[in-house]
């Protein structure tokens, strides 16, 4: 239970317990919006079970991958759309 | 190019929540040697999940001693991989971190499970709404809901357990709003009796959820808020009041996720679950199917129909009588459920024209209204046509429009070009027919 | 569906070829009525890649698609936004120096013929297409190819039809051609001066023996990453592969979507009916073109889907009557070249209709060129 992980989230570092989220990491790390709709409209996690796409950020480099089934491992970098996006999510 | 990861086995479990869960177990018992996959990075499923990660363990008790299947010998599970097709029978292909992998076997039990359905209203993409069994999912991977102020909405015994699980993450929960009449919700209440486990969780739920309104003949009609939620209306048909709060947790009931089984080419029965007969198998000769993909009936119908599909596809002769009476029973539960539960016209009515329905794709119910039917939609407007591959908004223009689902077609689910290429590249094994 | 006065023209078929012909003859004043199977823009033209793209593997080819390119370029500025005009421009990518010879080739006829191309280098070409792979020879760029999303201009021009007095019953299937009339399905039976047959791939269904054979296809399309490539991709070796003999065939051809989507494609294959995704071809598809964008290993693949292109046995397509069927013309067997050919098409069939010259010569397209070839 006391294990933790350290990430990045938007070049910020989080510490989480190990075994939580990216999308854990990403609220822990005070981001609400997770990215932008194709018209540009603020989207977060919906269905918390991989089925919705709501949740996808850019992690290690790799966008469109869903927050809400990767678990956070020491020294990931997420990439929300606070950080301009992840490279071609949205617009 | 290097060569794909491949694995074989008698038996391949889809999904490792209860039904998957059971499934191999009975199936290594009998003897066969399982796979399990799971997309989750732990086991346990929907109501499990996180059971054996240590970030939520509520369960905990309850999971061990199916979660102890996953030790057996002759099982070998597998966790973050998700099914996106089968190239021929007898093969499955699985996205996972590390690459694409195959596995040949023999007999395949699919238990991936439901999702819920979510229904388009005003506000409803604005960050901090999420679904009900999806904030509790969310929370049960460790996203922080302490000291927030949450109301919790959509239909069906499910908004209890949600409830629960926030109130024990320390989220002040500040109503829970459910669609169905009170008379429904009282003549099922009243009719508990005859699932003693049920009437048990019940119990517990009212005890744990002391103090927190529960609202029948209510449903919320619009979120409000900029970037993210500020107050949610909740609607009981005569007056509309504003909550303020920092998240919605709405989820109209359960929709069994089929897609698993449609890409093997399983036949689907009325109303949206895989077809399945006395011995879970499916219409294709050594595919069954095992829990909510099979109809929503909860966790103990899961649990039976999972160890009678893994029997069955162990290649066992009698299914012993525990599992089928256990079957009955639950199943009989999910038929309450489905009486008592059913949705209200008004809510068909909560989109406005310029309400998102495609939440891919940004496509608005009045963009959607002139379209005759599903593919038109989708070849005219996008819709369905996003990376959630309709996933969310087809139940929910089926419920609004009546519009039909397609055929699935691979990859099932979004997955890199390099995961699709390996596809074509594994000889399908040795397998037999059952 | 009797007693009504018989119009000038039925159109069989409602794809893009069939939308374009009733559009063009209703705009010229013909009555005419479109009869379509199921939803209009649902067939090939659904599956295509909606690639504009002016093709010079031979004269009669380029002429119908550069006039057809022609008359793309003049409705774009009407078109509504979903058909998603763009001009994003065809890269040809020569992977090595006898590639960058032919291309080089290719430009010389292009620019004589009046098609702005131009020979990239190397450099030029890493320059263009950061993504491509290191160690290619070069490209030729012909800069005003464009791309379109052609299920959205189907009712489009059915619209304009209508509104030119066109009638158009969709979801209404034909079960025979019998002379200048049709029986449909549903038994009605209707009359016409002439008989206009679109249905693409379905079109031996109505008329026994017509040489048109179903060549399968295979799509993929990507989750969104804009600018990932920025002009329509092609390799040079395409024109080998659409216009080859052989029963199976893949080639690099990857399109970037106005939406930041990349469609990646594609396949031929003879023979197949069913329009199941084969792994085995769509492996190779992709594998081809991740030779060329490796990058394109970790995109996401939303769909795969695949399509019937109408294929003959000499690559032209059957434009104009059919000999033994008095009223019948034939606008089908556009094999992969369809949606770039169907304006081009649809005013040959109005010309013929109206008795009308011509702006370019019909009879590389004259079906009976084929009367009595196997199909
Ligand atoms: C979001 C949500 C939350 C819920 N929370 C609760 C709760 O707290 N309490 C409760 O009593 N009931 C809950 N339920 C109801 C729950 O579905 C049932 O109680 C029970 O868990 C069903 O068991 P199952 O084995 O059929 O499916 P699940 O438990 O859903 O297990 C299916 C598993 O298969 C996986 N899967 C699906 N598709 C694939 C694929 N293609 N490849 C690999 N793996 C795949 C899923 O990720 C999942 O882990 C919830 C339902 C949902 C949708
Ligand atoms: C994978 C793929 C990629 C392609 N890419 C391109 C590209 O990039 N650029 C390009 O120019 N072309 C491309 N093409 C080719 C192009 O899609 C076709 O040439 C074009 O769509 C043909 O249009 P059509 O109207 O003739 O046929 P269709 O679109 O197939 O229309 C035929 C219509 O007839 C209807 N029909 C059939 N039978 C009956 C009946 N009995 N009664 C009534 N109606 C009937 C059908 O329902 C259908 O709607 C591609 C094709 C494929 C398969
Ligand atoms: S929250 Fe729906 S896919 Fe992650």
């Amino acid at each position: 239970m006391s294990a933790r992980v350290t990430l990045s989230v938007d070049g910020r570092a989080v510490a989480v317990a190990a075994g939580a989220s990216v999308a854990a990491a990403i609220e822990a790390a005070g981001v609400a919006v997770f990215r932008h709709s194709v018209t540009g409209t603020a989207r977060a996690p919906l269905c918390g079970m991989g089925i919705c796409q709501e949740c996808r950020v850019t992690i290690d480099g790799e966008p469109h991958r869903l927050a809400c089934q990767t678990a956070c491992a020491e020294g990931m970098r997420v990439e929300t759309a606070a950080a301009g996006g992840s490279r071609g999510v949205g617009r | 190019m290097s060569a794909i990861a491949t694995v074989d086995c008698d038996v391949l479990v889809v999904g490792a929540g209860p039904a998957g869960l059971a499934a191999a177990g009975a199936a290594a018992r009998a003897g066969a040697g399982v796979v399990v996959l799971d997309d989750n990075a732990g086991p346990g499923g929907q109501i499990w999940r996180g059971a054996g990660a240590g970030v939520a363990a509520p369960d905990a008790r309850a999971a061990a001693p199916w979660l102890d299947a996953l030790e057996h010998p002759r099982v070998q599970p597998l966790a973050g991989a998700r099914l996106f097709a089968q190239p021929a029978p007898g093969l499955a292909l699985a996205e996972t971190p590390a690459g694409p992998l195959a596995v040949r076997h023999v007999r395949a039990v699919l238990c991936p499970g439901a999702r819920e359905l979510f229904l388009p209203f005003p506000g409803w993409t604005l960050p901090g709404v999420a679904g009900a069994g999806g904030l509790s999912a969310l929370v049960k991977s460790g996203t922080p809901v302490a000291g927030q102020r949450v109301v919790v909405a959509g239909s069906g015994p499910l908004l209890f357990a949600v409830a629960r699980e926030l109130k024990r993450h320390g989220a002040r929960v500040l109503l829970i709003a459910e669609q169905a009449p009170r008379g429904r919700v009282a003549r099922f209440a009243a009719g508990l009796w005859r699932w003693p486990a049920k009437l048990a969780d019940a119990l517990a739920h009212r005890a744990a959820l002391a103090g927190v309104p529960y609202r029948t003949g209510s449903w919320p009609v619009e979120a409000l808020g900029g970037e993210a939620l500020a107050a949610v209306r909740v609607s009981d048909g005569r007056r509309v009041r504003e909550i303020p709060c920092d998240r919605l947790a709405c989820g109209f009931g359960l929709v069994p996720n089929a897609e698993p089984a449609r890409l093997f080419g399983c036949a689907i029965a009325a109303g949206g679950a895989v077809a399945t007969g006395a011995r879970q198998e499916t219409s294709v000769p050594g595919v069954f199917a095992a829990g909510e993909a099979a109809g929503i009936a909860g966790l103990e119908a899961a649990l039976a129909e999972g160890a009678i599909a893994g029997l069955a596809a162990a290649g066992a002769g009698e299914i012993p009588a525990g599992p089928r009476r256990a079957r009955e029973r639950a199943r009989a539960f999910g038929a309450a459920i489905a009486r008592a539960f059913a949705l209200r016209d008004d809510l068909r009515a909560l989109a406005r024209p310029e309400t998102v329905v495609c939440r891919c794709e940004d496509v608005t119910r009045g963009a959607l209204a002139d379209q005759p039917g599903w593919r038109a939609a989708k070849l005219h407007t996008r819709c369905g046509m996003g990376p959630c591959q309709g996933r969310v908004c087809g139940p929910a223009a089926e419920f609004l429009f009546g519009w039909g689902a397609e055929s699935v077609r691979p990859p099932a689910f979004p997955v890199r070009l390099e995961s699709l290429a390996a596809a074509g590249e594994v000889p399908p094994g040795g397998t037999e027919g059952p | 569906m009797s007693g009504s006065p018989s119009p000038d023209a039925l159109v069989v078929g409602a794809g893009i070829v069939g939308a374009a012909c009733a559009w063009e003859l209703a705009r010229a004043g013909v009555r005419v009525s479109v009869l379509e199977a199921g939803l209009p823009g649902g067939g090939a033209t659904a599956a295509g890649m909606g690639h504009v793209v002016v093709l010079d593997d031979n004269e009669p080819e380029f002429r119908l698609a550069k006039l057809s390119h022609e008359l793309w370029s003049a409705l774009a500025p009407e078109l509504p936004a979903g058909a998603e005009f763009t001009r994003p421009g065809t890269l040809w990518v020569a992977a090595d120096g006898e590639e960058l010879d032919a291309a080089a080739r290719r430009a010389a006829a292009y620019d004589s013929r009046g098609v702005a191309a131009e020979l990239l280098d190397a450099r030029q070409l890493a320059e263009a297409e950061p993504e491509l792979r290191d160690g290619l020879a070069g490209g030729l760029l012909v800069r005003d190819d464009a791309v379109v999303y052609p299920p959205c201009v189907v009712p489009w021009l059915l619209d304009g039809a209508r509104r030119a007095g066109a009638q158009v019953d969709a979801g209404r299937r034909v079960a025979a051609i019998e002379g200048r009339a049709v029986r449909c399905a549903d038994g009605g039976r209707r009359e016409a001066a002439w008989v206009v047959l679109a249905t693409g791939a379905w079109a031996p269904e109505l008329v026994p023996g017509l040489p048109v054979r179903r060549r399968k296809g295979h799509l993929v399309v990507t989750d969104r990453y804009p600018g990932f490539v920025r002009h329509q991709l092609v390799e040079l070796g395409y024109l080998k592969s659409a216009h080859g003999t052989g029963s199976e065939s893949v080639a690099f051809n990857v399109q970037p979507r106005p939406s930041g989507q990349l469609l990646v494609g594609s396949s031929r294959q003879l023979g197949v009916d069913d329009d199941a995704i084969d792994h085995r071809l769509l492996s190779r598809m992709l594998r081809r073109a991740l030779e060329y964008l490796p990058g394109l290993a970790r995109r996401h693949a939303l769909r795969a889907w695949t399509g019937f292109r109408a294929a003959t046995p000499d690559g032209q397509p059957l434009i104009g009557p059919w000999p033994g069927h008095d009223g019948l013309l034939l606008a089908t067997g556009h094999e992969g070249l369809g949606i770039t050919t169907a304006f081009g098409t649809a005013w040959l069939v109005a010309d013929m209709v109206l008795g009308r010259p011509s702006p370019l010569p019909r009879e590389p397209y004259l079906p009976a060129r084929l009367a009595g070839s196997a199909p």
